[in-house]
């Protein structure tokens, strides 16, 4: 690690101000993330801004009938909180998804939107990678891209987002709330992160000086109908090669409403909400959730390592949505794949 | 370019900043120590207080050796700053016995053979004490997905998970 110079905020307004007042630094709570990239000599902040003591740990409900997580709430605290536990399952499940018990004590709300992609070659300072080096070359496209997107990409970046728990905030159309030196502002989910295009260093929409203070549920937490589906190459501790956050709200068999956000094939957590819209009015039927996978599906494109992930996905969409259609959501501890055996399923079962 | 002139140009981009005092409370005693910044608190713990019970495996969070009990929940000590841990409590594998008396965890896994090799033992032990205080889990799916974040090179899982399993059905044992 390169050496830097380490300083505690007493308050958000002085971190704001500190950060402002430094293009080198950068803002630490867990440390997971960025501790592991500074060890890599990937970030190299001259200045450590330690909020991880600042008063963003709670859990409230908001007016709206939602719930406020606090930005500095750890994964796990979130993850086994009675209220999200019962009203929101599916954000516990995906957290339960990601990373290790360890990781889950340390990791922050607002540090699990703000990791960086886990693409080998950002990683490795040995190899080109526009997005930690701007204009350097994309070492992924004709690389070993087996974990890398396949929808929304661009010539210039093919990375994923790692985060499984963004995917269920995705799904759940959750806010962020962000205060910088010009007060504080909320940024709708899907705002929130950015496909590649030609600056995929810019992760985010959240300015340099703005500091996530929390992440806002809206009421409805599809408590009923929900799965976290993750598929990965070993049962535990990795990242998704395809993850599908599913929510309906089903009447007398039929989609009032349809949320599927996609996990380990792009830049940002994966919505189309034209095909989600097709589904309203639907019966909740194998043959409607293979039409949504093929929708959302239409535009993805592989390359030469993980073009198994556009039928993979496929699959993993279908499983996920029948598993919430029938309220037998993944559990994350039992690997066997929740869900109907029929003969399809035998013989096409996303392992 | 001579290396004084390297030494020098690396100075003025990367000042060298002041040691930190901070004080930890490890395995229940105070211990005040003045650290740069980017001391993780496994270096701390192994390079100033010399507990070298806990292990650097990875040093990147992949492979749980490093684990320990922070005010009282298990983390990865490789992936903490030891400045930010200032006033905390800190449990490594030196402070689970009491005295001669070995933690029913150690016991176990010597009883169970849960190890070959030892070296991701104190990280396994320590990350099981945190899964036991956690109280989350009840069947050997739920402690094998819990235990995730502790790799064993040898192999040994079947007999940790047996260890565990003794462990908390003592435990349930005790209570009914």
């Amino acid at each position: 690690m390169n050496n830097f110079a380490y300083s505690r905020a007493a308050d958000v307004a002085e971190a704001v101000r500190q950060i402002a007042a430094d293009p080198g630094a950068k803002l630490i709570a867990g440390g997971t993330n960025l501790i592991d990239l500074m060890k890599e000599n990937v970030a190299r902040p001259t200045r450590l801004i330690d909020i991880s003591r600042l008063p963003l740990s709670s859990v409230e409900d908001t007016k709206d009938g939602g719930l406020r997580i606090g930005a500095l709430v750890l994964n796990s605290d979130l993850a086994y909180h009675p209220q999200v536990e019962a009203r929101y399952p599916l954000l516990a499940s995906a957290i339960l998804a990601g990373a290790s018990a360890q990781l889950r004590n340390m990791a922050s709300t607002g540090g699990n939107l703000l990791q960086r992609t886990r693409c080998y070659y950002f990683y490795d300072t040995a190899t080109p990678c526009n997005k930690r080096e701007p204009g350097s070359g994309c070492a992924a496209v004709t690389g070993i891209n087996r974990q890398h997107a396949i929808l929304g990409t661009s010539q210039h970046c093919i990375a994923t987002h790692p985060s499984d728990m963004c995917v269920a905030l995705a799904a759940l159309d959750a806010r962020v709330r962000a205060t910088g030196p010009g007060g504080e502002r909320v940024i709708a989910f899907q705002d929130f992160h950015r496909l590649p295009g030609d600056t995929p260093h810019i992760d985010t929409n959240l300015a340099a000086d703005e500091i996530i203070t929390a992440v806002e549920l809206p009421p409805e937490g599809f408590a009923r109908n929900y799965t976290y589906l993750k598929i990965r190459d070993r049962l535990s501790y990795a990242f998704a090669l395809v993850s599908v956050a599913a929510a309906l709200d089903l009447k007398d068999g039929r989609i009032q409403e349809a949320r599927i956000a996609l996990g380990g094939v792009a830049h940002k957590p994966w919505r189309d909400r034209e095909a989600e819209a097709r589904l309203k009015g639907e019966p909740a039927t194998r043959d409607t959730f293979a039409r949504a996978a093929d929708a959302i599906l239409r535009g993805a494109r592989g390359f030469e390592h993980n073009a198994f992930k556009i039928e993979l996905a496929r699959r993993t969409i279908l499983r996920a949505l029948s598993q919430a259609a029938q309220a037998t959501p993944q559990s994350q501890s039992d690997k066997r794949i929740a869900g109907p055996t029929t003969a399809e399923n035998r013989s096409g079962r996303p392992q | 370019m001579t290396p004084t002139s390297v030494a020098a140009k690396s100075a003025e981009k990367f000042p060298t900043p002041a040691k930190l005092t901070v004080t930890l409370f490890v395995n229940g005693v105070e211990r005040k120590l003045a650290v740069a910044p980017w001391t993780t608190l496994l270096d701390a713990l192994r390079q100033h207080l010399d507990l070298t019970g806990t292990k650097k495996g990875c040093d990147h969070g992949q492979c749980g050796a490093c684990t320990v009990l922070v005010d009282g929940r298990r983390i990865n000590s490789c992936l903490a700053l030891a400045v930010m841990k200032d006033g905390a409590q800190v449990t490594t594998i030196e402070g689970l016995a009491q005295g001669a008396t070995l933690h029913a965890l150690q016991q176990a896994f010597i009883e169970h053979d849960a190890f070959q090799c030892g070296y991701c033992t104190p990280g396994q032990i320590c990350s099981a004490a945190g899964l036991v205080a956690e109280g989350r889990a009840k069947t050997p799916d739920e402690i094998r997905e819990l235990m995730s974040g502790n790799i064993c090179r040898c192999g040994a899982y079947p007999n940790i998970l047996a260890a565990i399993e003794s462990v908390l059905a003592g435990k349930a044992e005790a209570r009914s």
